[in-house]
C-alpha cells in the first residue's frame, strides 16, 4: 500500500515537472485563442481575419500555412486592434513557445 | 527599468529582492518587455505622457504570499495596484490609476475554492474568470449557472468589485449585489473576513452577507482600502426555461407608459430576464420607433403564467406590436445554443468582441474603445430627454466632427435605472484619441448639469466623474479620504482608484 501510494505520489510529479517543462501548445490555444479564433460565427478573430483578407488567406488560425513561430508570439505579446497582449500570468514564456509552434505546425517555407 | 514616483533606487531594489523571495524570482516583472503587457490597450493616453503605466509587477500565488507583497510594500511606501485577471478592459485593463505603481497581478490565484450545488453559491480567488468558473461547474455536472458579463475571461471577483454585470435573471446581475462574503488583506497585512466569515469556523460565510455589526464589503468596491483575496457569490440555479416576448411601438411618445409597464413588471420580479430598450431613431426608415425585449427565467408552467400577465398589462396600451417567442427549455439543444445570445443562457464567449471589432458594419475599426454611461431614472421622460439631450450636445461635444461615437444605447441591465451608454473609438492616433477625450469630459460635465452622472469609468477619467458627485462641499470625498487615511495610511494600495488620493498625493 505504501509503495504504491509512492508510486503514484512520484508520477504525479513527474507528471507535473513534465507538464511545466513542456505545456501542451494546444491546450494553450484552446484556452486563450479558441474563443475568438475558432472556427463559425461569434469567433471575432475569426470574422476580423476574414473581413481583412477576404478569403485569400484562411480566416481561422489554425488553417492558416503562413505563421510562423515568431509571428504568432509577436501577436501574443503585442497585440492588435481589441486583441489586448497577454501578460507572462495568463500565458508563460513556456507556453508561449508551445502554443507559437502548434498554431504554426503547418508553416511551408 | 522603471522606479515608482518618491521611491529611492535602493528601498526599490530590496523590496524587489524581498517579492522576489516572497514570490518566487520568476513571478517578479521587471523587465521592460514584460512590464509592457501591463499596460492599457484601450487607453485614451496610449503612447502619451499622460498615459497610466507600471513599474513592475509581482504576482503571488497565495494570500499569505499578498500578504508578504503588501508588507513589503507598505514598509518601503511602494504604490501597489492589485488586478484581478487584468482584462478589465475599457475601464483600464491591467495598468494602475497612479502611474509608476507596481501591478499586484492576482491572476494565479486562480482557485476555484468551493461551489455549493445544494446552496447555490462560490467561493472563488481574484484570478478565476467567468470561464473557469463556468469549467468547473462543467466538469462536476452541478446543475447551476453563472451570470457571466459580455467577455467571458474577465475576473469573478475584479467584475464584481468594478461594478460590472452579466446577462441571466435578477438578482444576479448585479455582481457585487450577488456576493456574499469577502476575504481581504489590508494594507498592513492584516486578513479580514466580512459577514459571517469573521467567526472562525463559520458555516455559513456565504449564506449570511451581513454578520453582526456595521457591513463594510462596500468599502471594497471601486475602492483602495485593501486587497480582495476570496469573495462569495450566489449562483442561480438552472431555470427550466426562459420565455421572450418583443413589444413595440411605431410612436415616440409610447415609450413612457412602456416604461411604467416594464418597470411595474420587474419591480414585482414578474419579468427576471435582463430586458433590452431598442429602436430610438436608430433603426431602418420604417423601423418601430421603440422596442422592448422582456425574458422570463423560471419553471415552466409558472413562467407561462407570468408572460401572460406581462402581455396583458402591455395590451393595456394601445397600439403595441406584442409578439412572443418560442419557450427555450434548459439545458439548449446544441441549435439552440448556437442562434442564442450564449451569455443569457449562463455561458460565457467573447463573441461580443464581434460587434466591437472589425465587423461588415466596422470595417476599418479604430482597435479598443471606452463608454461613458451615466445613470438616468427609469423613465420614458427621462429616456426622451436624455434623446434630445444627445441630440443637442453631439456637435458641441464633438466641435461638429464625425468621429463615429455611437449610442445612446439605453440599458435597462440595472434595476430601478435606466444606463445611457454613448462609446467612443479608440486607437493609436493621437489627435483622435484627443478628439474623443475632449467628448468624453464635454459628456460628463453636460451631464452633471442635468444630474446624470457615469458609474464606472476608464483610469483617465476617474477624477473628473468623482468630481461631479460633489454634494455638500464633496462631503462624501471627504469621507472616503478619512477612511483611507485611516485603514490605509502610507497610501500604498490603488492611489486614485475611483477618486480616492492618499493623503501625500492628494491635490491642495
Amino acid at each position: 500500500m505504501r509503495r504504491s501510494l509512492t508510486i503514484v505520489a512520484l508520477l504525479a510529479s513527474l507528471t507535473s515537472v513534465a507538464q511545466a517543462a513542456d505545456p501542451s501548445g494546444e491546450a494553450v490555444y484552446q484556452r486563450w485563442c479558441a474563443p475568438c479564433h475558432a472556427p463559425g460565427p461569434g469567433h471575432p478573430g475569426t470574422q476580423s481575419l476574414e473581413m481583412k483578407y477576404g478569403g485569400k488567406t484562411p480566416a481561422v488560425l489554425l488553417d492558416r500555412t503562413d505563421l510562423t513561430p515568431q509571428i504568432v508570439s509577436t501577436f501574443v505579446r503585442q497585440g492588435v486592434l481589441l486583441m489586448a497582449p497577454f501578460r507572462k500570468t495568463e500565458i508563460t514564456d513556456a507556453e508561449l513557445t508551445a502554443l507559437a509552434a502548434f498554431v504554426a505546425r503547418n508553416y511551408k517555407k | 527599468m522603471s522606479i515608482p514616483p518618491n521611491v529611492s533606487p535602493t528601498a526599490f531594489n530590496t523590496a524587489l529582492n524581498a517579492w522576489r523571495k516572497a514570490v518566487g524570482p520568476e513571478w517578479v516583472f521587471t523587465s521592460d518587455e514584460a512590464v509592457a503587457l501591463y499596460r492599457d490597450a484601450y487607453s485614451p493616453y496610449y503612447g502619451e505622457p499622460e498615459e497610466r503605466v507600471a513599474s513592475a509587477a509581482v504576482a503571488p500565488a497565495s494570500v499569505e504570499q499578498v500578504q508578504a507583497v503588501v508588507r513589503i510594500a507598505n514598509q518601503h511606501r511602494i504604490p501597489l495596484y492589485p488586478i484581478s485577471t487584468g482584462r478589465n478592459l475599457a475601464y483600464g485593463g491591467s495598468a494602475p490609476v497612479y502611474s509608476g505603481s507596481v501591478v499586484l497581478d492576482l491572476k494565479r490565484m486562480n482557485r476555484v475554492l468551493e461551489v455549493n450545488e445544494r446552496n447555490a453559491y462560490a467561493l472563488v480567488e481574484p484570478g478565476v474568470s467567468y470561464f473557469d468558473l463556468y469549467e468547473h461547474i462543467q466538469k462536476a455536472k452541478l446543475d447551476v449557472w453563472i451570470d457571466p458579463p459580455d467577455p467571458g475571461w474577465g475576473s469573478v471577483i475584479g467584475n464584481a468589485l468594478d461594478g460590472g454585470g452579466g446577462w441571466t435573471a435578477y438578482p444576479f446581475r448585479d455582481h457585487f449585489a450577488a456576493h456574499c462574503g469577502m476575504e481581504v488583506v489590508l494594507a498592513n497585512g492584516e486578513i479580514v473576513r466580512t459577514g459571517m466569515g469573521a467567526l472562525p469556523n463559520s458555516k455559513s460565510w456565504q449564506q449570511s452577507r451581513w454578520g453582526f455589526g456595521p457591513w463594510v464589503d462596500g468599502l471594497f468596491r471601486q475602492s483602495n482600502f485593501g486587497v480582495v483575496t476570496k469573495m462569495g457569490f450566489y449562483l442561480m440555479p438552472r431555470p427550466e426555461a426562459l420565455i421572450s416576448a418583443t413589444v413595440t411601438t411605431m410612436r415616440d411618445e409610447d415609450i413612457v407608459p412602456m416604461l411604467d409597464v416594464l418597470n411595474l413588471l420587474e419591480n414585482q420580479v414578474v419579468v427576471n430576464g435582463s430586458t433590452q430598450i431598442f429602436g430610438g431613431g436608430r433603426g431602418p426608415a420604417g423601423s418601430a420607433a421603440w422596442g422592448i425585449q422582456v425574458p422570463i427565467y423560471g419553471p415552466e408552467k409558472v413562467i407561462r403564467a407570468q408572460m401572460d400577465y406581462a402581455k396583458a398589462k402591455f395590451a393595456a396600451i394601445p397600439g403595441l406590436n406584442i409578439v412572443e417567442s418560442e419557450m427555450l427549455r434548459t439545458p439548449l439543444t446544441p441549435e439552440q445554443m448556437a442562434r442564442v445570445r450564449l451569455v443569457n443562457f449562463g455561458i460565457p464567449n467573447l463573441s461580443t468582441f464581434a460587434l466591437l471589432g472589425r465587423n461588415p458594419g466596422n470595417p476599418d475599426p479604430a482597435g479598443g474603445h471606452i463608454g461613458f454611461s451615466p445613470i438616468v431614472p427609469r423613465t420614458g421622460e427621462s429616456l426622451l430627454e436624455f434623446k434630445r439631450f444627445y441630440n443637442e450636445n453631439l456637435s458641441k461635444v464633438t466641435g461638429g466632427e464625425n468621429l463615429n461615437i455611437q449610442g445612446p444605447v439605453y440599458m435597462t441591465c440595472w434595476e430601478r435605472t435606466l444606463v445611457c451608454l454613448i462609446m467612443f473609438p479608440i486607437g493609436r492616433d493621437k489627435a483622435l484619441n484627443a478628439k474623443m477625450r475632449r467628448a468624453f469630459e464635454g459628456w460628463v460635465k453636460l451631464a452633471a448639469e442635468r444630474g446624470w452622472a457615469e458609474y464606472r469609468a476608464p483610469a483617465a477619467f476617474q477624477d473628473l466623474i468623482a468630481e461631479t458627485y460633489s454634494y455638500n462641499n464633496h462631503s462624501l470625498r471627504k469621507l472616503r479620504e478619512t477612511l483611507k487615511d485611516a485603514i490605509d495610511p502610507n497610501g500604498i494600495i490603488s492611489a486614485g482608484r475611483y477618486g480616492v488620493w492618499p493623503k501625500h498625493l492628494r491635490k491642495a
